[in-house]
Order: C-alpha cells, then structure tokens, then sequence
C-alpha cells in the first residue's frame, strides 16, 4: 500500500517534517508519534517474525509492542510513543536479524 | 550517620492518570514528597490522554462530557509538578524486596519504597476472531488514542466491533471528528442492557450519557447492530483489512467494506506489577477473571506496604480512579502513621461503592463474551505477537495434558511474546477452559514476568 493507513481528521496545519523510513523521505508534521508520520504515508510498519504477515501496531499505548521499528544504528524503537523528529530516519526490519521464517 | 534526624517515609505512586494524580495530590496535602513513576511523556494517562503541545483542540473536543474532569486533573497535576519528585517516560518493570525497578532510556534504578501506589490502569480485553491480525486492526482503546492524541482515523473506512462503553464512545467521537464509521457492531445484546438497568441507574447521568452516544451513531446513519456474533475479518496478510463480517442473531451473516477496524470487549487491569508485588489474587465470577485483592481502600493482600488504585484494580472507571486515588493515598498515609482525615474516607468509600454498583451494571450490560472462545476454528490466532493459534493450544492440551494456562503457555508459547499475554491471556484460559470442559477460573491465570515490557539490552546502572 502506498497511500497512508492513517487518515489526519484535525491539526493539519503544524510545521513540516522530513523523516526517512526504509532510506525513502517522507513528510509528516511536527507533533506526529513515530507511528502517525509512518502510517499517514504508508499502510504498515513491520513485517511479523512468526508469519508472512505484515503489521501496523495494535494498542497505541505502549502494551502490546506490535509497532517496534529499528533506527539505522540498530537501536529499537516503539513507533506509538516515540515522537517524530525532523531528520529521523528508521527502518522496518531490524538491521542484522534474519527470521527462521524468512530465511 | 548515627543522626536521629526523622527521615520522611518515602512514597513511590505508579502511573500518572486520574488515580495516579489524585494520589500524589493525597501525599502532597500531607506534606510528603512522593515519587511519581509514569511510562507517558505528560501527565493524565490514557483516559486523560494530552494532545502534544503544539496541538491546538480544546478540552471539549477531546474529551466531550468528561472535559472539565479532565481538565482537572491536568491542573491538579500541574500545580504539584514542583512538590513531587516526577519521572515520565519511565517504566516500572519489576518490583522485588521492597523496590521497584525503573528503566527510562538505557538509565536503570531501583528505587525503595516505604508504601507503594500501583495506578496501573487497565487495556482493552480482547477475544480473538479470523484476520484479527492483519494490518488495520487496533483495539478500542487504540483508536481512540489516535484521535484523541493524534487527531488521526485508524482508517478512511472504520468498523468498530465489540463491546462495552469505549465502543459507542469512540464511534460516536469519530463520527462528531469526521472520520468514516461503516458499522458499530456490538456483541451484547440488547435485553442484557434491561436487566443491568437497576445497577446502572447508580449513575443516572453516566447511563444518560451512554444513551446520548447510541442516538448520536443513529442519528449520523451508521448502522449500529447489537448481539453480533464476530465471524472474521477480511483482508490481505501484507496490505491489510478489507472488510468484516459478523453473525446477526437471525443466523444471517452480513459484511461491512472496511480499512480498519477497533475491536475490544471492555477493559481489563494492568495488573502485572501488582503480581510481581506479590499480591493475592482470586477470581471474579461475574467478569471472569483474577483481580487482585484489597481491601475498601485499596490495600492490597502483599508483603509490603501495597496499594491499588483506579482501573488497575478494578476497571470502574475514570471517575472512580480519582476517588480510588484519594482513597489508596489516605490508606498509605494511615499505615505509615500519619494523621489522615477519616471524615473523607468514609465519604470516599461511599462513593467508590456508588462506582462499584455501576461497574458491575456495565460488566452486565456488556459481558465478556467467553462463549466464543469454543467456536473459534483452530486455525485462528490467538497469540498475535508469535501467531499462535487456538489449534495449537488444544493440541498442546491433548498431547501434554497441560490444562492451566502457564502450563500451556510453556509448551506452545502462548502468552510468551512481546505483549506478555496481555490480549490473549484471557481468551486463552477461555479456550483451555472449553476444551477441558471445567470452570474458567480453574484454567488459572498467566504469572506477571519481569521484566513486565521489554527492556533495551543496552540497558545500565543509573549514574
């Protein structure tokens, strides 16, 4: 999916910020979680360890840790309480790990 | 040293909600400093969930018939933000001899306690159904978050299935917000409602409230179906959910075109922390689970000075949190000889029974809808974070005899992924139970582990 999953519904008029998710830029707004600025650009965050399946987080709350994305460095972050920042770029697998699964 | 200097007791609150403040303002009245411990980057937890601050919604916009409350609590917390040692975004993941342990980045501390406030509050109760974890899928209470803090949809086409309060309440918020609701689909029947009336008059203008919403998702055409029985949601693995159907009580099945879906059947406690505590535990019959025990006032049954507070303890509401809060705070206070006022807290008992009486009305009025646990195909999955299906877990059953849940947890894993078994615990004991045909209470119920949310491997003393 290349459209957002989310759908912005107020406070659209906040300040532009430019993340890179996957090495591609993306435009989301000062304010977004981590998550919102993904999925207001794309339909998903992950792919799932344990199925093909791939995955958009599920509690927003910080409890069920479905969202978790990884910087560049390696270093792991939970998209639904982690703040958007201009010049952040993450990836949606984590850097260095292969999956039984996936090979 | 070898001073006779009075050291002041030190209490340690957990969780910065409509508990968690009221409590600390209780601590703070009698001239203590409390430690405040909360994993949210702002005060209010989630029913009281702040926007960030650059947003500009106002209070009613967020939090509709609530918003003078929680506009109070926002400001009972920021007038003791300078008297209270406050530690956001920090997690308390285990609590072990007298202290609890933090983790705020890679920072780790282990911080005693004299008397220690759990305002843990509580997350959605979830059942499991066909596609629940395909992209697109969030829980009730996730959906609102997005809004409410967001001011994002989950989706341009949203169907919201369950049951409780939060359903109508967060439909009805997305349809006033503009979003597209397909259908509010609710497992409850609506006769459940008539026979939960007595208790739910207990809040007449809580249940006039609930009213208002039903009229205001009529009112907006979204079609609102009651005693649903959930069949699956539909959709692709990587590009995620296309639509939802469920059973109406005919025996026809409809289905709803959609790109998202919040689903949740109430709310259950947070109570991982409280069981690490080392607190009792027994079963409520009536919404099927092990609470903790406490007393009145929110002492707990442990080895420490323990106290519970909010939905962390029982899922009674935001309301109820406050008092609770009050409550909790003057039963530490007491314990640890301190004068408190006793005039308030037979006032504050009354009112968190008046808030208990009500509970128990919406437990009636929306029940956990445990039946479905024996209809579920095998190939549905339980676990969401390991995919996990209900096969698995009844094969376990068959061939190793393992009939309680940390048994069957040990040998199929479930409840051992990132979430710690918080959305499929339940359903699963649920599904143990039907299969052993026994009493759900006899399935037990999955220990908390520490560390109670995963922790950075780079994790380090504190300096």
């Amino acid at each position: 999916m290349s459209q957002g999953r989310f759908v912005r519904l107020a406070e659209k008029d906040r300040p532009a910020i430019h993340i890179t998710i996957d090495g591609k830029g993306v435009r989301a707004m000062e304010g977004d979680t981590l998550m919102v600025a993904m999925l207001t650009a794309g339909g998903t965050l992950r792919q799932s360890e344990f199925s093909d399946g791939n995955r958009a987080g599920f509690c927003l709350m910080g409890a069920c840790q479905d969202c978790w994305v990884w910087t560049d460095s390696g270093h792991r972050l939970r998209a639904c309480s982690t703040l958007a920042e201009d010049g952040m770029s993450v990836t949606t697998s984590q850097p260095g790990a292969s999956w039984a699964n996936h090979g | 040293m070898g001073q006779s200097r009075v050291i002041p007791p030190r209490v340690v609150i957990v969780g910065a909600g409509p508990a968690g403040v009221r409590a600390a303002e209780t601590i703070v009245a009698a001239g203590l400093t409390p430690v405040v411990i909360d994993e949210g980057r702002r005060a209010g937890g989630q029913i009281y969930r702040r926007q960030p601050e650059n947003f500009r919604r106002p209070y009613t916009d967020l939090y509709g018939t609530e918003a003078e409350r929680a506009k109070s609590v926002h400001d009972g917390f920021d007038a003791l933000r300078e008297r209270i040692d406050y530690r956001p975004e920090t997690l308390v993941w285990n609590i072990a001899d007298g202290h609890v342990w933090t983790a705020s980045g890679t920072a780790q501390e282990a911080l005693p306690y004299d008397a220690l406030v759990l305002c843990t509050g509580a997350t959605d109760r979830l059942m499991p159904m066909a596609g629940w974890d395909l992209p697109g899928t969030y829980s009730m209470g996730g959906s609102q978050v997005a809004l409410k803090a967001q001011a994002v949809s989950i989706g341009s086409q949203v169907v919201f299935l369950g049951t409780g309060p939060l359903l109508y309440l967060v439909a009805a918020q997305y349809i006033k917000a503009g979003a597209k609701v397909a259908a509010v689909l609710d497992t409850s029947s609506f006769t459940a409602r008539i026979t939960a009336l007595p208790d739910l008059l207990a809040l007449p203008s809580v249940l006039w409230n609930g009213i208002a919403l039903t009229r205001a998702i009529q009112a907006a055409g979204v079609p609102l179906l009651t005693g649903v029985t959930p069949v699956a949601i539909q959709g692709d693995a990587r590009t995620g959910v296309t639509g939802v159907t469920v059973r109406l009580r005919n025996g026809s099945e409809r289905s709803f075109a959609a790109d998202a879906v919040a689903m949740g059947y109430h709310l259950r406690p947070e109570t991982q922390l409280a069981d690490l505590g080392r607190c009792t535990f027994a079963f409520d019959d009536l919404t099927r689970q092990y609470l903790p025990v406490r007393d009145p006032d929110g002492r707990a049954e442990a080895p420490t000075k323990l106290y519970l507070a909010g939905d962390g303890a029982r899922v009674l509401g935001a309301r109820s949190a406050e008092a609770s809060g009050k409550l909790a705070a003057l039963a530490a206070l007491s314990d640890l000889g301190q004068p408190v006022d006793r005039g308030a807290i037979i006032l504050l008992r009354r009112e968190v029974r008046r808030y208990g009486r009500f509970a128990r009305g919406l437990a009636k009025a929306f029940p956990w809808p445990h039946q479905q646990a024996a209809t579920l195909s095998d190939d549905t999955i339980l676990c969401r974070c390991e995919c996990v299906t209900v096969g698995d877990v009844r094969r376990t059953m068959a061939v190793t005899g393992a009939a309680e849940t940390n048994r069957a947890k040990a040998f199929s894993r479930v409840g051992m992924g990132r979430c710690q078994g918080r959305y499929c615990g339940h359903a699963a004991a649920e599904v143990i139970a039907a299969q052993g045909d026994f009493p759900v209470a006899d399935a037990g119920r999955l220990r908390g582990q520490a560390p109670v949310k995963p922790l950075p491997i780079a994790i380090g003393e504190a300096e």
